[in-house]
């Protein structure tokens, strides 16, 4: 890349806070409708950001390439978010305001967002629950009619909209209903099972990209005017994490190597409650709703490796350490922060369950405090899916969970627009670096996607198009055939392997690695272990991995073995920006900086800014280049939910 | 734990296909039918061979795209699971593993344990929708709904359109997955207005993508991971002869008033 597009300027308008987005949309210039039906746009992913803002740009009048791997565009990960949706609608009259969201956001981030761009988030966070309930999503109502809201983490408002513990599902299946609505309408093409192998530039411009069809194993380009990036988080990089099976960073990853800079890898959420591990089978793990934390007290045994079980514990005899470290907060502590505190008692030896990496979410004292039927009513969907996994019953016994990774805050980066540093590449949703800086709050993921993808890009990529003199290529260009050449000797590596071990084994070994050493805790000597560790893995993997020969169709070992791979590279982004970040912040703890109560001390003077990182050619450290954050509106302070 | 597992092999649409038995050891009873498919497809990988096609993804029970049928039933005996909550705990010792494709006329075999579905996507593009452009709502709370009725919906909203009700149909029959999207939209005051239009748009689909009548026995919702009752069917029988009904008041309407 020219030096001048690495120059990252976020693009951050003037004018004051509340009315720098009314006054940005108001200068942006616009396509005019007959315009429109010439320029092509093509979205990779179709969940929440993807799906929303696919339909959004078709009823603009935009040609819409829509792209999945999945065979339907509603089986995307969105779909398993369970808790809830923020917007600062206030139906509470609790005290909430665009500016509390806004506030809670970037302290819950530790400070590590755009002002700007979170006080926007906040902002069109009321139109988003508008839309959706206009479409028929059916959100939880109060006996008189009016939509409910239920509490999440790190919020002392009740600002969360739900479906049951089904959220996620009905937000996707709202914006997948107005994607098929375009479709039949021939707005938009939609290309099911078809995965993206590389971004293509043209000209310094994104303008396609290339495509693996996964039941044909055919290879082909698509061309467009610009080009959207909406293919969720890395997590998988962990292997055992709350994502699909599916989820992988090819699409970013690729984008990285042509010369997108991808920023804050290193931000990783882990989740405090999921359901421990219980084995080595084991191939994912499951999520149990942040809400159930509402109602549940968190607790383990006082004394270490107490075998007892936890009906015979007695009361004296526990610790709810989250109600003891944090008063004001107690079980709803932000995300980051009670995980690293059932790490801790887990390490400490007071961990339960076969493994001992478990603690307790009990909720004896709600089903007497409620009842049985009202707790059903609540979470019942949840208690039944951990019975099934487990087979324990929720409502007899408490439940076990542990942190699991689930999310990732880092991503390419974008600027104000929501585009890269590639003209004509956007990235939205959790794709990008966003919103959530070093951590994010419960229910934020699902609204972010969607402010991305119905109210954010559908202005901002106009403005980048009406300023940009149309041009035409062809998949016959050299640039897309350079790219395509390059996917199929990519595949070809894999498939020459003539090893023995099976793509999964390597990936868990990288997540065991991960988990550990960039994990909830991370340590200079930690890093640098990893840094060594991961290119062996990764020649082993090229020398040892064995995959079915055949790519004239489909080959479920290749698909897989290919993001394997590219988790393999990107791992060690991760971990240089783990380190370069020598501070702690956020789910980024480093162990050498924190207080004496194991809290993180973070370093404002020397990092509060975005790391971003660019592809430095193969076998090479990537290159890191800051973006400084600069704080007028909030002010940096220590994050206090005791 | 050690079990003998039968899969459905089959390389594309075009093959015969048949069942193909694989011997499964030191398996724990907390895995999953799909962990149990990638043990196995471990070591076929490893000996060089095809591994077993499926589709899964979340493997939490609600992104519709794990689809077998496990001893003869969709998802398995067991009740409101889906293929990826199924696990081995709940099978007797020593029972064998029967895994099959969802199968249909509508549901061609892709590969394996893979179907196309994507008849289910164009019935939801037939009329599954409110017709709102973004930016076009009015205010969340402008529309009081009833509790009730907001449950009501949520009940049929919550198809996963995993399309084991095909599968279970001895038709081949889609009515329930219709069903679901028809009646969740119609219950709502949002999408009152299409109401009409909607309904015999989406049969109309239905009926083209070659799924059976629906002779009300509810095999359907027997399997139905999300337990979408019966009474949703008997609904969208309701809400499409409501539709016809209305639209020959309309045409009657119409020429009494140009007389």
């Amino acid at each position: 890349m020219s030096e001048a597009a690495w120059a990252l300027s976020p693009k951050i308008p003037e004018g004051p806070l509340e009315h720098k987005w009314d006054l940005h949309r108001s200068g942006l210039k616009l396509v005019s409708p007959n315009n429109k039906r010439k320029l092509r746009v093509i979205v990779v992913g179709t969940g929440l950001a993807g799906a929303s803002a696919a339909a959004s740009l078709a009823e603009l009048g935009y040609h819409v390439d829509a792209f999945t791997f999945h065979d339907s565009p509603r089986r995307a990960h969105s779909i398993s978010a369970q808790g809830g949706i923020n917007a600062a609608k206030n139906y509470q009259n609790d005290g909430d305001s665009v500016w509390r969201l806004f506030h809670d956001t970037i302290k819950g981030g530790d400070f590590r967002s755009r002002e700007a761009n979170v006080y926007r988030l906040a902002q069109v966070s009321n139109s988003i629950i508008d839309q959706c309930v206009a479409q028929g999503v059916p959100f939880a109502r109060e006996y008189g009619g009016q939509l409910a809201n239920r509490s999440f983490g790190g919020a002392q408002v009740s600002r969360t909209f739900y479906c049951r513990g089904q959220t996620g599902q009905q937000l996707l299946l709202g914006a997948y209903s107005a994607l098929s609505r375009q479709v039949a309408s021939g707005q938009v093409c939609m290309h099911t099972r078809t995965e993206m192998m590389d971004l293509v530039i043209v000209d310094g411009r994104a303008r396609g990209i290339i495509t693996r069809n996964v039941v044909s194993g055919r290879i082909e380009a698509c061309v467009a005017d610009a080009v959207v990036l909406a293919t969720g988080g890395y997590s998988n990089v962990y292997y055992l994490s709350t994502n699909a099976k599916a989820s992988n960073v090819t699409a970013t990853f690729r984008a990285y190597k042509r010369g997108a800079g991808f920023a804050n890898p290193c931000f990783t959420q882990i989740h405090p409650t999921c359901i421990p591990a219980s084995g080595q089978h084991q191939s994912k793990l499951t999520l149990m709703s942040e809400s159930l934390r509402n109602d549940g007290r968190i607790w383990a045994p006082e004394g270490v490796s107490d075998k007892r079980a936890p009906n015979e514990i007695p009361e004296a005899e526990r610790d709810y350490y989250l109600e003891r470290k944090y008063p004001s907060f107690g079980n709803l502590a932000p995300r980051d922060i009670s995980s690293r505190a059932a790490k801790e008692v887990c390490d400490e030896g007071r961990g339960v369950g076969p493994t001992g990496r478990g603690v307790y979410l009990d909720f004896a004292a709600a089903i007497q405090r409620l009842g049985r039927d009202n707790i059903r009513g609540r979470y019942g969907n949840l208690f039944d899916m951990y019975r099934r996994i487990t087979g324990e019953d929720p409502y007899a016994t408490p439940m076990r969970i542990y942190p699991a990774p689930h999310y990732a805050m880092g991503g390419l980066w974008v600027d104000y627009n929501l585009m890269s540093n590639v003209p004509g590449l956007f990235v939205i949703g959790e794709a990008n670096f966003s919103d959530h800086g070093a951590n994010r709050l419960g229910a934020s993921a699902l609204m972010q996607g969607l402010a991305d993808g119905y109210f954010i890009l559908p202005y901002t990529i106009g403005d980048y198009l009406a300023r940009t003199p149309t041009t035409s290529t062809s998949p016959d260009d050299v640039e897309f055939k350079e790219a395509a050449t390059e996917t199929r000797a990519r595949i070809q590596r894999l498939l020459s392997g003539r090893g023995r071990r099976s793509a999964a084994t390597f990936h868990r070994e990288l997540g065991e690695l991960m988990i550990e050493k960039c994990g909830m805790s991370r340590s200079k000597e930690g890093l640098a272990e990893a840094l060594q560790s991961i290119p062996a893995i990764r020649d082993a993997f090229y020398r040892e991995v064995a995959v079915t020969a055949d790519d004239s169709g489909m080959n479920s070992a290749l698909e897989y073995a290919g993001r394997v791979a590219d988790f393999l590279e990107f791992a060690e982004v991760m971990c240089h920006d783990a380190l370069a970040r020598d501070e702690s912040c956020g789910a980024h703890f480093r162990i050498e900086h924190q207080t004496k109560d194991g809290e993180a001390v973070r370093d404002d003077d020397r990092f509060c800014n975005v790391s971003v990182w660019e592809f430095a050619g193969a076998g090479e450290a990537p290159t890191l280049h800051v973006e400084p954050l600069v704080m007028e509106h909030v002010q940096l302070a220590v994050r206090n939910y005791r | 734990m050690d079990l003998t597992v039968h899969v459905w092999r089959q390389k594309s649409v075009k093959d015969q296909g048949a069942m193909v038995s694989y011997p499964a050891r030191n398996l724990t009873p907390d895995m999953s039918i799909l962990e149990l498919l990638d043990q196995i497809n471990e070591e076929l990988i490893t000996q060089g061979e095809d591994p077993v096609a499926f589709d899964h993804d979340c493997r939490e029970g609600i992104c519709g795209s794990c689809s077998m049928v496990i001893n003869g039933v969709p998802h398995g005996f067991e009740k409101a699971s889906t293929t990826c909550q199924t696990f081995l705990r709940s099978f007797r010792p020593g029972v064998d593993l029967y895994l099959e494709p969802f199968r249909a006329a509508a549901f061609p075999v892709v590969k394996d344990l893979m179907v196309d579905r994507s008849a289910l996507d164009r019935i939801m593009q037939a009329g599954g929708f409110v017709s709102v452009n973004t930016g076009a709502a009015p205010e969340g709370n402008a529309v009081a709904i009833a509790k009730s009725t907001a449950e009501d919906a949520m009940d049929a909203a919550a198809c996963i359109g995993c399309g084991a009700c095909v599968a279970a149909c001895k038709n081949a029959s889609a009515m329930l997955f219709t069903a679901a999207k028809v009646s969740h939209l119609a219950l709502l005051p949002q999408g009152n207005v299409e109401r009409g239009e909607r309904v015999l748009r989406m049969v109309a689909q239905m009926d083209a993508e070659k799924f059976g009548s629906c002779s009300n026995q509810g095999a359907c919702s027997a399997v139905c991971p999300k337990e979408i009752s019966l009474d949703w069917i008997a609904k969208l029988n309701r809400e499409a002869l409501r539709s016809q009904f209305q639209r020959i008041v309309t045409q009657a309407d119409r020429t009494v008033n140009q007389r």
